[in-house]
């Protein structure tokens, strides 16, 4: 679920940079989709890279939440991965076949 | 259940340029040290710097930062330093017992010398709508963007006009984000002049004087309107990321957790453990340098971070008090260059007022 458009996706040619983190293209499934990503890459970064920035849902509002310090500091990027609840989405590294789920809004 | 222990001469928290520092200058002196840190990088906030740093040759000057990190890394492990990553320090208990977590689990590491390295945090802004998918610290964006080449948003506002802040909107310019503003409630620009004049020649408008009055959308952000502090004009961006670069709070909880003594300096971000001009913390034993010990840069940082590691190594007995004092008189000589010029000039006076806390 999410925007229209994709406000995040891939850097392209960079003046600097040539390498970034991640290696071959795996697919994820998130929520039951298959998306495309780099494996060892932070599952937030895939997910943002395919324009998808909601992560979670504010347990009693229900607003939406998105990944926020990128560095395991914040909690905003929790969501459950491969059965385990409260993950740290920017911490865990992306790997083939991997399961992302959209946390049960009632225990956000 | 009781858990693996491990014990060691020294054990240094942080990977950045202070806790790598610290290592190196100890483990140089023969004692036994290991550096945990929690990511699978060394280098701190180094790795995501691609800019060239300025200062002096002894600090890397017109090195870009991940070059820096680089430097130290190879210096760390010709010096003997056994380096963790990947190990997250989940408590420092007196004594110099920490609990760490690993791939594997859950263990205990007791060393006679601590060192607390683990740099600072974002500061957050609280507005209507800052809590929307794309509102992020400035840090964060530069994360994604630097070292996972992910773009943040294709249309970004950056709030702040600090060095953090000219400094990221320039990075996601070359990596081909649009900046559609720079904000900031002061009327000044608060960054150095190089990294001002580097995105206002790209074209970046400035909004000074200005702040944030909300952030809409749906699923994230999609419009920002800011306003003039105490004035009437208004207006409404299209943009999709709003970075915060409303400065950094040191990040030193562990030391808190230990019963270290913190003390709050306004100029250096926050609260952080008091300590001496050797980096010495009110607990035997523990030792704090770089951004957790008062935010500065990361040359200070790599100076407070041989401080420690001369300290740590004078009271492991690894090295005699004459000699660590000729050391350290060195460093003292760089810290206080560092901290000349009118930036540096409030920073010592800050330090200052930290050491007689
Ligand atoms: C955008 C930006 C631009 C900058 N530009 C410059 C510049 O041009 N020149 C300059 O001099 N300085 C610059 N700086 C500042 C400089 O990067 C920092 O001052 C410096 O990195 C601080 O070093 P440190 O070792 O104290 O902390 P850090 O580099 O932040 O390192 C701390 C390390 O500790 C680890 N850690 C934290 N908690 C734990 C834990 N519980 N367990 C295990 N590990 C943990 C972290 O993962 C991290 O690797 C810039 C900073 C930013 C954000
Ligand atoms: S984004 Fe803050 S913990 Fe993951």
């Amino acid at each position: 679920m999410g925007d229209k458009e994709n406000p995040g996706g891939r850097v392209g040619r960079h003046p600097v940079l040539d390498k970034f983190t991640g290696g071959r293209e795996v697919v994820i499934f998130v929520d039951g989709e298959p998306l495309s990503a780099r494996e060892g890459e932070p599952v937030a970064a895939a997910l943002y890279a395919a324009g998808r920035r909601v992560t979670r849902y504010a347990r009693h509002t229900g607003e939406p939440r998105g990944p926020f310090c990128m560095i395991g500091l914040c909690a905003e990027c929790c969501m459950t991965v491969d059965g385990v609840s409260n993950v740290r989405t920017c911490r865990i590294p992306v790997r083939e076949g991997m399961r992302v789920d959209t946390p049960e809004r009632s225990s956000g | 259940m009781s858990l693996p222990l491990e014990e060691r001469e020294m054990a240094v928290v942080g990977c950045g340029p202070a806790g790598l520092c610290a290592a190196i200058t100890a483990a140089k002196t023969g004692a036994d040290v290991v550096v945990l840190d929690e990511n699978d990088r060394a280098g701190g906030q180094l790795i995501k710097q691609i800019h060239r740093f300025f200062g002096s040759r002894r600090h890397g000057a017109g090195k870009r930062g991940y070059e820096i990190a680089g430097e130290l890394e190879r210096e760390s492990e010709a010096a003997g330093v056994e380096m963790r990553l990947g190990n997250t320090v989940l408590g420092l208990f007196p004594g110099g017992e920490m609990m760490v977590e690993d791939r594997d689990g859950v263990y205990v590491l007791r060393a006679r010398a601590v060192v607390v390295a683990t740099g600072a945090s974002e500061k957050g802004l609280a507005f209507p709508g800052w809590t929307l998918p794309g509102v992020m610290g400035a840090g964060a964006a530069q994360t994604l963007v630097n070292l996972h080449g992910v773009l943040p948003g294709r249309r970004v506002l950056m709030v702040g006009a600090g060095n953090v802040g000219l400094i990221v909107s320039y990075q996601l310019l070359q990596a081909g984000a649009e900046v559609v503003g720079i904000l900031d409630v002061s009327e000044r620009v608060g960054g150095y002049e190089v990294h001002r004049l580097r995105v206002q020649r790209e074209g970046v408008p400035f909004y000074l004087g200005h702040r944030v009055v909300q952030a809409r959308g749906r699923y994230g952000v999609e419009e920002v309107s800011v306003e003039e502090v105490g004035g009437a004009s208004r207006k409404v961006f299209r943009a999709d990321a709003v970075c915060l670069a409303v400065g950094l709070s040191p990040l030193a909880e562990l030391a808190a957790m230990c019963g270290c003594r913190m003390v709050y300096s306004r100029e250096l971000g926050g609260f952080m453990p008091w300590h001496d001009g050797d980096m010495r913390t009110d607990q035997p034993g523990v030792y704090v340098a770089g951004d957790a010990a008062g935010v500065e840069e990361a040359s200070v940082a790599m100076e407070e971070g041989r401080m420690a590691g001369l300290s740590a190594a004078e009271d492991l007995g690894a090295m005699g008090r004459k000699e660590a004092e000729r050391a350290k008189d060195e460093v003292r000589r760089f810290l206080w260059e560092l901290r000349g010029g009118p930036y540096g000039e409030a920073k010592r006076r800050a330090k200052e007022s930290v050491h007689c806390a």
